[in-house]
């Protein structure tokens, strides 16, 4: 057993155990920290597999931008979670019996024998996985990367639409329609006679 | 000597725990979101073990893109959580019927 060896198992743990956290625990703020640990667990099995931009944009994509989303919105509704895990209980073995099947199949196909290329070719010491990614990112891949971006600027535009809203009875300036006003919408002259003095 | 099997497993391990919780927790949507979070990263686990053994740049490529939807996913998402409790004051899944589908 090699060292490596060891510490993908270790990681591997971890991140089952993590996994297992955010389907079990009870309350949705521990379900999130456990997505967490286990985004960053499988970063560190990531750079394992030298993917070292990819760990790193898991971590600050997923654990500095979503995740951080994820926890705004827990705290930010009011959840009761009783009714919400009403029937826990008594899906649980059949999730488990489901769960367990699925893994089985898989292992058993994994293990089958067709999946034995295990060649990885070690790469020098200056080699760049950035760089690599860099370069095929920007020539071969450029308009799925100009789409990924479009649709970055979609969900930015949807999420805020979505969540905005005109509240009734809150006073407010609009500016545009204060800078497009005219003298005389605001302004009356009233030509009037001058009044008498009373008592002449 | 780690082989590609040890990675292949480990993603199939973390997918199953995934359906697991759907199944587990299905009137909470917000368990349901990260689930569907967790199943995506069980997915770019076998692209970057398979970038890896088969030395192949693309897999990552495409472990990039995944990345991009997710998160445009994920806020989407939750936006429309947000605005569904707003207006009903519940996630509760089998508490939206509206549609009566």
């Amino acid at each position: 057993m090699t060292f490596e060896l060891i510490i993908f198992y270790i990681f591997s743990g971890i991140l089952v155990t993590g996994a297992l956290g955010v389907v079990l625990v009870r309350n949705p703020v521990y379900a999130a920290l456990f997505l967490i640990l286990s985004f960053f667990t499988s970063s560190a099995i990531w750079l394992m597999l030298e993917a070292e931009f990819l760990g790193i944009t898991l971590v600050l994509v997923y654990v500095g931008a979503v995740m951080v989303l994820f926890l705004f919105v827990i705290m930010m509704l009011d959840i009761n979670m009783d009714p919400l895990r009403e029937g826990f209980v008594k899906m649980m073995p059949f999730a488990a019996i489901v769960a367990i099947i699925f893994a089985g199949e898989i292992v058993l196909v994994m293990t089958s024998g067709s999946f034995d290329f295990n060649h990885a070719v070690a790469h020098a010491v200056d080699y760049s996985n950035t760089k690599e990614i860099g370069s095929k990112l920007y020539t071969e891949y450029v308009y799925p990367f100009e789409i990924a971006a479009v649709i970055l600027v979609v969900a930015i535009i949807a999420a805020i639409t979505l969540t905005l809203r005109r509240r009734e009875g809150v006073k407010h300036q609009v500016p545009a329609k204060q800078i497009r006003t005219k003298r005389n919408e605001r302004v009356r002259l009233v030509k009037m006679p001058a009044e008498k003095r009373v008592g002449e | 000597m780690i082989t590609l099997s040890h990675f292949l497993i480990l993603g199939a391990l973390l997918f199953s725990i995934s359906i697991a919780g759907m199944f587990l927790n299905r009137k909470n949507i917000l368990i349901l979101l990260m689930c569907i979070e967790l199943m995506l990263l069980a997915v770019n686990i076998n692209f970057i073990a398979f970038s890896h053994y088969l030395n192949d740049i693309n897999g990552q490529i495409f472990v990039f893109f995944i990345l991009t939807v997710a998160a445009a996913e994920a806020a989407i998402g939750l936006a429309i959580l947000v605005v569904l409790f707003r207006n009903r004051r519940t996630i509760n899944v089998q508490d939206l019927d509206e549609m009566k589908g």
